[in-house]
């Protein structure tokens, strides 16, 4: 995310304070979305860690549960106050935008507001309810955590593709006179755009989570415990990584039809054609494509099922209605799906060796590529974000405002972009050291914990590696 | 016109309730900060971790419900203050984010050195976030938000009266904060602690009450219209919220500490109400800009107002469900270590989060004695 920072700095044309507020909107964004992910999904493998622990009598299990509950808490709190740092800075770097549709996309923040109380107060009393509310009723005060995230990311992601298909309102000389709030929640572009992020999110936690125990079982950690907390957040994300896949693909066909620019930019599609190709990889500058792998007649099978098929070029609109660095929006994207079938593979080899062995792969290959699916999902969400943003680019709200109209009047932004990164900088060092020594004083402590405050002890004699599958 | 005025009120009843819950929270990191060395302010500081750590994040989200309804229901009063007082406003932000990290990140360090600097991140900027709250309110108050705002000025927010209002949050936090760990440290049974936070209630209370009554007569100054309600239609409120101190303070010297947390709060929520019935209808004063023309049309303000009925319907038992296992000591913080965590915190030097640097300290006062310079100066150019 760094790195589109500094990209989108260094090309976008635009002068004034758009450029350093688009430049701090995705350094903060980029950095929450990872939390935030956290916050969605990782409360789902904490919740099957304690369901697997309680059903089966599994110490094991119950203590992943009760460590990643820990972590949980840190990076709550984390996203929590990075969140919050949005919040502001949708009025502090983006007045035009609140000014005119403020009235428009607030509702669905207002139901992520509902569904973030929900989070936070059923946190709380999950985390810290561990001792006291034993067994099975603690569990269910963590069901309301995971489906609050689920509904929460629904309600933000809804305004992020209302700004790609703006919609249910009125307006009367630059002023909104109606809105549908149902119209505007479930926006054109939300029926794939929601499940996308969702789905997103649960590979990032799974993955990264499980990454955390394939470094370990690398390291020669080769216990039940780093089995199974490999396996109950892999199978989890490896499981929806080919829903996700055909999402992403569905969502693909929907941008070409409803944002055919952002369309074009992600397939160097320069000019309407039909028979257009596929590009893999290539940098495209001053009108021709450096290296890259073409593929004839693809993109438009892809689209329409058929070569024959017409795709849109950025050259339907003037160059001011193009979005800028299209080799940066080809290039994530291309960066994005690459790697969602480098984690589909992963998720096959487990499956396979599972349908012929009833184990995990003992390849070291497999556990190196464990180790890197979180980093993998992690780079592609975030690619997928700049994919989208960067892609809608000059509109803030498509077709209806400019990011630059958008922007504040205020100078310094430049100044609360350094301040901010720094801030970010030393936040995200300190959770991962944070999240490190909790790792270690874990270690300290030995794997299974000797006694569960509830709960007969479990079974210790189960096969490595099954349990969570 | 009707439903521009509920949401007014379910903005100001939001604003209040981060006020009585959150405000309480930044209290905390400001008794946290003063109570001491490492072994002398050991006892408070844990009961005050203990108190804010399962409830914080919950309390927090009304900040974010706020913005959320101010944004959607009056987003050109929004846009204006988000413009004119950005610089109070990011440093508020800023504030947020090191109390958060700081206060979650001391309990899961080690390193006496690191629990002491994270301490301080968290104490410190719990004292500059509700500052800087509270100039950008007083700023609205005093008339020195514009309409179609296009500028920060500093200005904007260093007149007397942001000033004083920013003196005041900080002062109205410290004091609800105080008032409630009274009642956690009678539930635990520890006479000492709360003869502690008794003293330092009547403390804040008194420098709450002050500020209270040196903001009232700057208002009259910076913003007279505003300061001939609050004096006119909305004196009952002002007499109540004067009532609930009162109140408060005779019933603490009396050694009582039944309903004192209900009668802080509602002082606290009077004094809100006060400032939004006596402003009404006009959302920045100064401005023609009022809470039917601000903004959002009808369907949008119809749809708040369900939104924050069903707020009510599930978040309200949520809440009550969450301070009701924390009153019944069914939460503890450090359980979802469990035993292991236990084992660590034996380990460790006699617990309880250490005081900060005396540098920190020092650096409060400097603060707040410049802050007192600054309302000196502007009062003399005032004049």
């Amino acid at each position: 995310m760094r790195f589109a920072d500094v990209v989108v700095v260094a090309v976008a044309r635009t002068g004034g304070q758009v450029v350093p507020a688009r430049a701090q909107m995705a350094a903060t964004l980029g950095f929450h979305i990872i939390l935030a992910c956290m916050g969605i999904a990782l409360p789902t493998i904490v919740l099957l860690a304690e369901f697997i622990g309680l059903r089966r009598a599994d110490e094991v299990a119950m203590t992943l549960a009760r460590r990643w509950s820990q972590a949980m808490g840190v990076l709550v709190a984390v996203g929590a106050v990075t969140g919050t740092v949005l919040s502001f800075e949708m009025g502090l770097l983006w007045p035009g935008l609140m000014r005119q549709y403020g009235a428009v996309l607030g509702f669905p923040f207002g139901v992520e507001g509902l569904f973030f109380f929900l989070e936070a107060i059923f946190t709380a009393i999950y985390l810290y309810g561990w001792r006291r509310l034993g067994g099975w009723a603690h569990f269910w005060t963590g069901v309301p955590i995971a489906l609050s995230g689920i509904f929460g990311a629904m309600s933000v992601i809804a305004v992020n593709s209302w700004m790609n298909q703006p919609g249910g309102f009125t307006a009367q000389g630059g002023r909104i006179v109606s809105v549908n709030p149902w119209q505007v929640f479930f926006n054109h572009a939300a029926p794939y755009e929601m499940p996308h992020m969702i789905l997103a999110a649960y590979m990032v936690a799974g993955f990264t989570v499980a990454a955390v125990y394939a470094v370990g079982i690398l390291r020669g950690r080769r216990d039940r415990y780093h089995y199974t907390g490999f396996a109950i957040p892999f199978v989890l994300a490896a499981a929806v990584t080919p829903v996700q896949i055909y999402v992403g693909d569905t969502a693909a066909r929907s941008i070409a039809s409803g944002q055919p620019v952002k369309f074009a930019s992600m397939e160097y599609v320069a000019q309407t054609a039909r028979d257009v190709p596929e590009w893999l990889g290539g940098v495209y500058a001053n009108g021709h494509i450096y290296g890259g792998l073409r593929i004839p007649g693809l993109d438009s099978l892809l689209v329409g099922f058929s070569t024959r098929t017409q795709v849109t070029g950025w050259d339907s609109v003037p160059p001011s209605g193009r979005p800028p660095v299209v080799w940066l929006i080809h290039l994530c994207f291309d960066v994005m799906v690459g790697l969602g079938f480098l984690l589909l593979l992963a998720g096959l080899w487990a499956l396979y060796v599972w349908w012929r062995r009833r184990r995990l792969p003992r390849s070291r290959l497999f556990w190196l590529l464990g180790a890197v699916s979180g980093v993998a999902a992690i780079v592609a969400m975030e690619c997928g974000w700049v994919v989208t943003e960067v892609g809608r680019q000059p509109w803030v709200v498509y077709r209806l405002q400019t990011t630059a109209a958008a922007a504040t009047t205020n100078g310094g932004v430049l100044a609360s972009l350094g301040i901010i990164v720094v801030l970010y900088a030393v936040l995200g060092a300190a959770t991962i050291l944070i999240l490190r020594s909790l790792a270690r004083r874990w270690r300290r402590a030995g794997a299974p914990e000797p006694e569960v405050p509830y709960g007969p002890p479990g079974p210790q004699d189960r096969a490595f590696g099954r349990a969570g599958t | 016109m009707i439903a521009a005025a509920a949401v007014g009120a379910i903005l100001l009843a939001s604003v209040t309730l981060y006020a009585v819950l959150g405000g309480a929270d930044f209290g905390g990191g400001l008794w946290d900060l003063l109570a001491g060395g490492d072994k002398r302010g050991r006892a408070p500081r844990e009961l005050i971790d203990d108190t804010i750590t399962p409830v914080w994040e919950a309390n927090h989200v009304w900040l974010v419900f706020d913005l959320v309804i101010f944004w959607t229901a009056f987003p050109h009063a929004f846009a204006d203050v988000m413009t004119a007082a950005a610089l109070p406003l990011w440093l508020a932000v800023g504030g947020i984010v090191l109390r958060g990290a700081g206060f979650a990140f001391r309990k899961e360090v080690q390193s006496l050195g690191l629990q002491r600097l994270l301490g301080a991140t968290f104490a410190f900027s719990s004292l500059l976030t509700p500052f800087f709250m509270g100039t950008v309110v007083g700023a609205i108050a005093a008339g020195q938000i514009p309409d179609g705002a296009s500028h920060a000025s500093l200005s904007t927010w260093t007149g007397a009266t942001s000033l004083l209002t920013g003196f005041l949050f900080v002062a109205a936090c410290g004091y609800l904060a105080a008032v409630y760990l009274i009642g956690e440290a009678a539930r635990r049974g520890d006479r000492r602690l709360r003869v502690y936070f008794t003293r330092r209630a009547q403390a804040a209370g008194v420098v709450t009450g002050a500020l209270s009554l040196a903001t009232l007569t700057e208002l009259h100054s910076s913003n007279a219209q505003l300061f001939g309600r609050l004096t006119g239609r909305a004196l009952p409120l002002v007499i109540v919220a004067a009532a609930c101190g009162v109140a408060v303070l005779a019933l603490l010297t009396a050694g009582r500490t039944r309903g004192v947390r209900v009668l802080a709060a509602a002082g606290v929520a009077a004094v809100i109400w006060g400032w939004g019935v006596a402003q009404y209808p006009v959302l920045l004063p100064g401005t023609g800009v009022t809470l039917s023309n601000a903004g959002a049309p009808h369907a949008t303000l119809v749809a708040l107002i369900v939104l924050f009925a069903v707020v009510v319907l599930i978040i309200g038992p949520s809440f009550a469900l969450l301070f009701a296992l924390q009153s019944r000591s069914l939460l503890h913080a450090g359980d979802s270590g469990t035993a292991l965590a236990a084992a660590a915190s034996r380990t460790r030097p006699p617990s309880g989060p250490p005081g900060p640097p005396p540098s920190i300290r020092a650096a409060v006062l400097a603060l707040v004695a410049a802050g007192a310079l600054v309302r000196a100066l502007t009062r003399r150019r005032g004049r």
